[in-house]
């Protein structure tokens, strides 16, 4: 969920909506002549506000920008989870982060490795590099879609029917499978349309994205209802796998189970949901 | 002397008001007194009129004198015309010492504030105030002792003659020429005249003060003529445009959202919820919010409200439309859709606010309530609320039918931002008790609910329910672990007001506001 550090009423306790991540924002929120009261907030909140566990991340001013190395600066010294770079083109783009954050956790005396970074693909280019940003940094933990810049980039226009990021969201989901990390789908604006939102989360989620970028606490509970498996998702998938356990040992292959054929190949999907559960709050079995 | 609330009420504000302190909140149950009666002056002779020409006509025929107490309504709310242009009278005629007895006043009367000053007036009784009228009481302008009183515990001090009113001033939407009131038809409507039954009858003399006068006779009548001295025409009895206004548009405020669903999923998850519980709530976002939800979940789990009480506003008229709620019974109409739905739904119906909230009658509806919903501007770890000194000392707000309804429902819940801007909403000591922790069950924050330790019935229904709880005590320590502890703020030794518990014993007092000093 972004949040703008410029507004200090905005990140003293989102922790109380329940959101994973939060993404305290020092880029497009905050204005122009505010960039440096803007890390003075953040960095007072990275150091005295107890987040409850929830992630925090911050996203920093573009590489073409003066403000993003100081703003890597205030990141590390404050205790940041992970930074999300904005305007994300190339693996160089990481590497160039990378480089000052390492410089910083020296300078403060935090752990070398300790800050992980995270990817905003906002153009053409950026997204047909998915797969090198994905593989550019042992840091790099994940991608995300910034539709905005994106569609301007495409000269387009976001229509909320998807059409318009169809090849991003699947190019880039590909290439963050391909490098073993995570996804993240783009926001949705309009907060009058719930139903709209919902739409797009469960389309999103199918695609096979790892969540969704949010602008509003209200978009949290939508979020976690479609990604929270369900009741039967959980019965099914622990059936799968004790299924597979258990005729593994006894040397088969391919069985059913409640009528549907079912091979090793289903078996990892099938603990990633019993893992989705857990990480949910939902599981109350023993796997 | 220490009350039961734990507040030091001094000796002589006891030898002064003739007062006990507060015992409990139950303390008075059973009872025993007789009723005070109005001087009537017979009306035999058919040929006489009510009518008046002018405020001032009524108030000399009235035998209007120096030391007397003037009562008023509120259901203008905040385009009251009705106070000011009585008293602006009053105060042209040079009468002096004048108690008002009001079950409540707002901004809309700060234009009474110079006849404070002046003495005209030296005496307020009221539910609570706003605006100047609370900073003259606050800054130790009034002569008297202001009397803060709930809705049920005015109609209890009218009733048992602790208060005597020797003019009733009732606002009438319409009227005819012999004194029947009616609420509604005409340009000022304001839905019922609940609060003004107890003064019409209690009263020796009563004026009805209208903009409408309609044909003879006015009925149903919410106030009869069989009460009514005098009929008065004004050009205005108050401001449409602020008596209601059109439905709140349902908050998007996704922290009082919040709020509200947790009040929702506590209140389905009490034994109460089930079909023709009883329920109440205000007029916040948080409350209205909590309202819709529960009307989705009574839907669909078929369950329905069996009465609704008190102030109320279009949501709750859009569940008894929908059939949702048997009866509304209703006391005072916070929107022209509530307005609107007392006029045309029978199943929406006007009652007294002793009905609603008397202690010392025969039984109220607050009693029969098993939800009341509420606010409170702080709540201490006992529990306690407040609900009219502001955190700066400041009175600021109304008792209204907080501390009944309280007392009344079998689960009060009071929700709260954790904190008020700057200042922490639940604290170690409220400023000043005006309702007492004891009738209050649950606390919900936008941090967390804390249910009562006195409801051990209600912490253990809600075991295994997915909502933050946590006591009382870690809200407050989050609080202040946020933005510090507040220093107390400094009072003047002077006791400027009484709190007024429902039964007329004293819960709290408040005192003249002083300078705040730094410490060295």
């Amino acid at each position: 969920m972004f949040l703008n550090c410029q507004k200090p009423s905005l990140i003293k306790d989102p922790y109380i909506y329940g959101p994973d991540s939060i993404m305290l924002d020092l880029e497009d929120a905050v204005a122009e002549n505010q960039k440096d009261a803007a890390r003075y907030s953040l960095y007072h909140a990275l150091q005295e506000i107890d987040y409850r566990g929830v992630e925090r991340v911050v996203r920093i001013n573009g590489l073409d920008t003066p403000h993003w190395r100081e703003d890597i600066r205030v990141c590390v010294a404050g205790g940041a989870d992970t930074i999300r770079i904005a305007k994300t083109e190339s693996a160089q783009d990481v590497r160039t982060v990378e480089e000052a954050v390492l410089a910083a956790e020296r300078e403060f005396g935090r752990p070398e490795g300790s800050t992980l970074l995270m990817a905003a693909l906002e153009s053409c280019r950026g997204v047909l590099n998915a797969l090198e940003i994905c593989e550019s940094s042992e840091r790099l933990i994940g991608i995300a879609l910034s539709g905005g810049d994106y569609t301007k980039d495409l000269q387009t226009k976001i229509t909320g029917t998807g059409v318009e990021l169809m090849g991003a969201r699947q190019h880039m989901i590909m290439a963050a499978r391909a490098a073993g990390v995570q996804c993240w789908d783009t926001v949705f604006t309009n907060l009058d349309d719930m139903e709209g939102f919902r739409k797009e989360t469960e389309m999103i989620k199918l695609m096979g994205f790892d969540g969704k970028s949010l602008v509003n606490p209200r978009q949290i509970r939508v979020v976690h209802e479609v990604f929270t498996p369900t009741e039967k998702d959980i019965i099914f998938a622990e059936k799968v796998v004790r299924e597979i356990d258990d005729k593994k040992a006894k040397g088969i292959g391919v069985f059913t189970v409640d009528g549907k054929m079912i091979d090793i190949a289903f078996y990892d999907g099938a603990k990633r949901t019993i893992e989705l559960a857990k990480a949910s709050g939902v599981y109350e079995g023993d796997l | 002397m220490i009350n039961a609330v734990g507040r030091e009420i001094p000796e002589e504000v006891l030898a002064a008001t003739g007062k006990k302190v507060f015992e409990g909140a139950y303390a008075y149950d059973n009872y025993e007194y007789k009723k005070a009666a109005p001087t009537v002056r017979a009306m035999v002779d058919p040929n006489r009129s009510k009518m008046v020409s002018s405020i001032r006509e009524a108030l000399e025929k009235c035998g209007i004198r120096d030391g007397m107490v003037l009562s008023f309504h509120h259901h203008f709310r905040e385009g009251d015309y009705v106070v000011n242009m009585v008293m602006e009278e009053v105060h042209n005629m040079g009468i002096k010492d004048i108690t008002i007895c009001a079950s409540s006043l707002g901004k809309a009367n700060d234009a009474i504030v110079p006849y404070i000053e002046d003495g005209t007036i030296v005496g307020i009784q009221s539910s609570g105030v706003r605006g100047k009228i609370g900073e003259a009481i606050s800054t130790g302008k009034l002569r008297d002792l202001a009397i803060m009183r709930s809705h049920g515990g005015r109609v209890r001090a009218i009733e048992t003659g602790e208060v005597h009113i020797d003019i009733a001033f009732i606002g009438a939407p319409t009227c005819d020429e012999y004194g029947n009131c009616r609420p509604n038809g005409g340009k000022s409507d304001c839905g019922v005249l609940s609060y003004a039954m107890a003064d019409a009858k209690y009263a020796d003399k009563v004026v009805a003060v209208t903009d409408c006068l309609v044909p003879f006779p006015n009925v149903p009548a919410s106030i009869s003529m069989s009460d009514v001295d005098y009929v008065c025409v004004v050009d205005e009895i108050g401001n449409p445009a602020k008596i209601a206004t059109g439905a709140a548009k349902p908050t998007t405020d996704v922290r009082k959202l919040m709020m509200a669903d947790y009040c929702t999923q506590f209140v389905i998850h009490t034994p109460y919820f089930k079909e023709g519980f009883s329920y109440q709530t205000g007029v916040g976002g948080a409350s209205i919010a909590s309202t819709i939800s529960l009307g989705k979940i009574m839907e669909e789990r078929g369950i329905h409200m069996g009465f609704g009480v008190g102030g109320i506003t279009t949501p709750m008229c859009d569940l008894l439309e929908r059939g949702l709620i048997r009866t509304i019974v209703d006391t005072q109409d916070f929107d022209l859709g509530a307005i609107e739905s007392i006029k045309k739904n029978p199943n929406h119906i006007e009652i007294s606010a002793s009905e609603y909230a008397n202690p010392m009658n025969k039984g109220a509806y607050v009693n029969r309530l098993d939800f009341v919903i509420l606010a409170a501007l702080e709540v201490d770890v006992n529990f306690n609320c407040n609900v009219v000194v502001g955190s700066d000392g400041m009175i600021t707000g109304a008792q209204g039918g907080h501390p009944d309804t309280a007392a009344g429902a079998k689960c009060t819940i009071v929700i709260a931002p954790l904190l008020q801007g700057r200042i922490p909403a639940i604290c170690t000591n409220v400023t000043t008790v005006t309702t007492p922790g004891e009738t209050v069950d649950v606390v919900i924050t936008d941090y967390g609910i804390a249910i009562n330790p006195r409801r051990q019935d209600l912490i253990e229904c809600m075991k295994g329910v997915n909502l933050p709880f946590c006591t009382i005590e870690e809200l407050r320590d989050k609080a202040y672990s946020i933005v510090g502890e507040p220093s107390p703020v400094q009072f003047d030794d002077r006791v400027v007001g009484v709190i007024e518990s429902r039964d007329g014993t004293v819960l709290d007092v408040v005192r003249k506001i002083k300078e705040f000093t730094f410490d060295d």
